[in-house]
């Protein structure tokens, strides 16, 4: 019985990250068309940077690595993305052009092997099962998902993104200026990417490889949510965090990834579309 | 265009195709010497898969980024058939070493040549009808159906690197001698296995490229351009896309087959997620509109990555990398874009 509950906070604080990652895939997924396989270095971005920052403070470094993660989508944005725009596919596969060479750039930049961040001391230990690193990554997710949350219904930057989420043509005509909407959205997706990253030092070691670790789950989080779908992410990215979880603990670890595959493909037979997402007549 | 001008453009592919098939069958043989004809060996058997994936993609508009696990079910089925073979009625050399002490169930049937290579086109061919089934009959599609191909490619590496004493684990399959009574070292075999590959894969783009000029291959060119529209016609979308996908997984297996003997090893390494996407990025390389194209990335970078990653070990993945982001941008239907550029130019000229 106490395995079983042990499993509980693992499985909702890999949920946390998750969800953090795949906040700003659903919004640039949903708001652009646009599958950004780079979203796993922004995590990698992340975590080097709480790396870089040991000693200075891990409350700085969650900032910092916001600001990096944030400003390298934004030039992402601004180079590339930009003209692949209503091409998902295309993206996909530019995207992962530039996944590669910042793997190799993290390579050269600090090394192969992996590294360590000592986390800070007043994160070590817990409360019975509950270790307060991973308390902590299921706030940092409940923090960030209540400022989205407050950012897209609270503020009129929310309202014109929620707008060319929503119909891109209609807002332009209505006066919106879609590309610096589309920045913003940009910067704030990878930014949530950064910080990921450093929740993840809390509970394993940095390498240039860690992104595509998470990445796939991440967009499997975006099918079974719904596109640009905040409350969609947030009961996806808790599902499948437990479900990893929980299958690892009944089957074995290798089994666990093929129990969650089949589950998607499953439930993707009742809800084609996710969980949530917006009624439309229009046709694909 | 005129007459001469008309017959001449048939004629070229024809040709083209010729010339292609004799330095393939007769000059490489002769005039590469073993250890390249290998690598050449190989790269055709990466080809194989391009052309399944030029088919699914380039013609069908299905990215598949999950081709490894139809290439490695391929594989592991050819390679539990040689394992069982080598060891002659005792358990292959990996189980003994991990503790399994009787063959598995699973394993058996795999003895028998026959029942191992009808599983090597079954058995993928199976899988993707399976998921195609699901998923394209729910309308599921583009960059999802993309993710789930991709997550697919990542479970099944995880499960067999975790179930060591059935597969092999990391290591996977390796340490064959003897491929239906041939010494799998020996140049003659492996000379052998080159032509084999060759004319598999010769054959295989021929009948890819009859099934895409049928009435079924305009259907799917139909489905790839507006999928709403054929399906008001009349037509299931969801069975067209399922069998051309089920028909590429199967060419995705033959080509893992056929990879054992000729790389001698099967492993989780080469057919995740980053092996599968690595031959996507081969096809647009070459045009993925064209099978022709497909089947030229996939020697073009297989080539490529020999060459700098025995030159520049260190600049390999900066110049796939960049070679990928160039492409995108710059030339999004492959080299076989700019070719038809080049001859439509010079008609125009003319």
């Amino acid at each position: 019985m106490e395995g079983v509950l042990n499993q509980l906070p693992i499985g909702l604080s890999i949920g946390a990250v998750l969800l953090l990652i795949a906040l700003g895939l659903t919004f640039t997924f949903g708001q652009m068309g646009v599958v950004n396989m780079a979203h796993g270095e922004f995590i990698m971005a992340g975590a080097y940077t709480a790396y870089l920052l040991q000693g200075v403070g891990f409350l700085i470094a969650l900032p910092a690595a916001f600001v990096v993660a944030g400003l390298m989508g934004l030039v992402l944005e601004r180079t590339l993305i930009r003209r692949f725009y209503g091409r998902p596919l295309d993206t996909l596969l530019l995207t992962w052009g530039v996944s590669l060479m910042l793997q190799q750039l993290a390579r050269d930049l600090f090394g192969a092997p992996n590294v360590q961040v000592s986390s800070p001391a007043w994160l070590r230990g817990g409360i019975g099962i509950l270790p307060y690193n991973r308390l902590f990554i299921m706030a940092l997710a409940a923090a960030s998902v209540l400022a989205i949350w407050a950012y897209m219904n609270r503020t009129g930057q929310g309202r014109r993104m929620r707008a060319v989420m929503q119909n891109r043509r209609l807002a332009a005509t209505s006066g919106i200026d879609t590309g610096r909407v589309d920045q913003r959205t940009f910067f704030i997706g990878s930014g949530l990417a950064g910080v990921a990253g450093v929740a993840l030092t809390l509970i394993g070691p940095v390498g240039p490889t860690l992104g595509t670790y998470y990445i796939v789950d991440a967009f499997l989080v975006v099918v079974a949510g719904g596109l640009g779908q905040l409350r969609g992410a947030v009961l996806a990215a808790a599902g499948l965090g437990l479900l990893n979880s929980y299958a690892e603990f009944w089957s074995d670890a290798s089994l666990a990834k093929v129990v969650v595959f089949v589950a998607i493909v499953g439930f993707l037979q009742v809800r084609p579309q996710g969980l949530f997402f917006v009624r439309s007549r229009a046709l694909t | 265009m005129t007459a001469p001008e008309q017959s001449a453009r048939r004629w070229l592919g024809p040709a083209v195709f010729s010339a292609v098939a004799v330095l393939a069958l007769v000059a490489a043989p002769l005039l590469l010497e073993p250890f390249r004809l290998g690598l050449l060996a190989k790269y055709l058997c990466y080809a194989i898969v391009a052309l399944g994936i030029g088919l699914a993609w380039g013609q069908g508009g299905m990215l598949t980024l999950g081709q490894g696990v139809f290439f490695g079910l391929g594989g592991y089925a050819m390679g539990m058939y040689l394992k069982l073979n080598d060891a002659a009625g005792d358990l292959p050399d990996f189980m003994v070493w991990s503790g399994v002490e009787k063959l598995p169930a699973l394993w058996k049937p795999f003895g028998n040549p026959v029942f191992a290579l009808a599983m090597v086109v079954v058995l993928p061919a199976a899988v993707a009808l399976l998921l195609g089934a699901l998923v394209f009959r729910q309308r599921v599609r583009g960059a999802y159906f993309a993710i789930l191909t991709q997550a697919l490619a990542a479970a099944l590496v995880i499960l067999l690197v975790g179930q060591q004493g059935l597969t092999g684990g990391t290591n996977g399959l390796t340490n064959f001698f003897d491929f239906f009574g041939n010494d799998v070292a020996a140049d003659e075999t492996q000379r052998g296995l080159y032509l084999l590959v060759a004319v598999v894969l010769g054959a295989l783009y021929l009948g890819a490229r009859q099934l895409v000029r049928s009435r079924f291959g305009r259907l799917l060119l139909a489905v790839r351009d507006g999928e709403d529209r054929v399906r008001f016609l009349g037509y299931n979308p969801a069975t067209v896309k399922t069998l051309t996908f089920a028909v590429s997984a199967g060419m995705a297996g033959i080509a893992g087959a056929l990879f054992v003997p000729v790389v001698g090893i099967i492993s989780p390494a080469l057919l995740g997620v980053v092996p599968s996407l690595e031959l996507v990025v081969a096809v647009a390389v070459g045009g993925r509109f064209a099978l022709a194209g497909a089947v030229l990335g996939a020697v073009v970078m297989g080539y490529a990555r020999t060459y700098f990653s025995e030159e520049l070990p260190d600049a390999w993945l900066y110049l796939q990398g960049a070679l990928f982001v160039l492409v995108m941008t710059l030339a999004p239907k492959g080299i076989a874009g700019l070719a038809a550029n080049l001859v439509r130019r010079r008609e125009v000229r003319a």
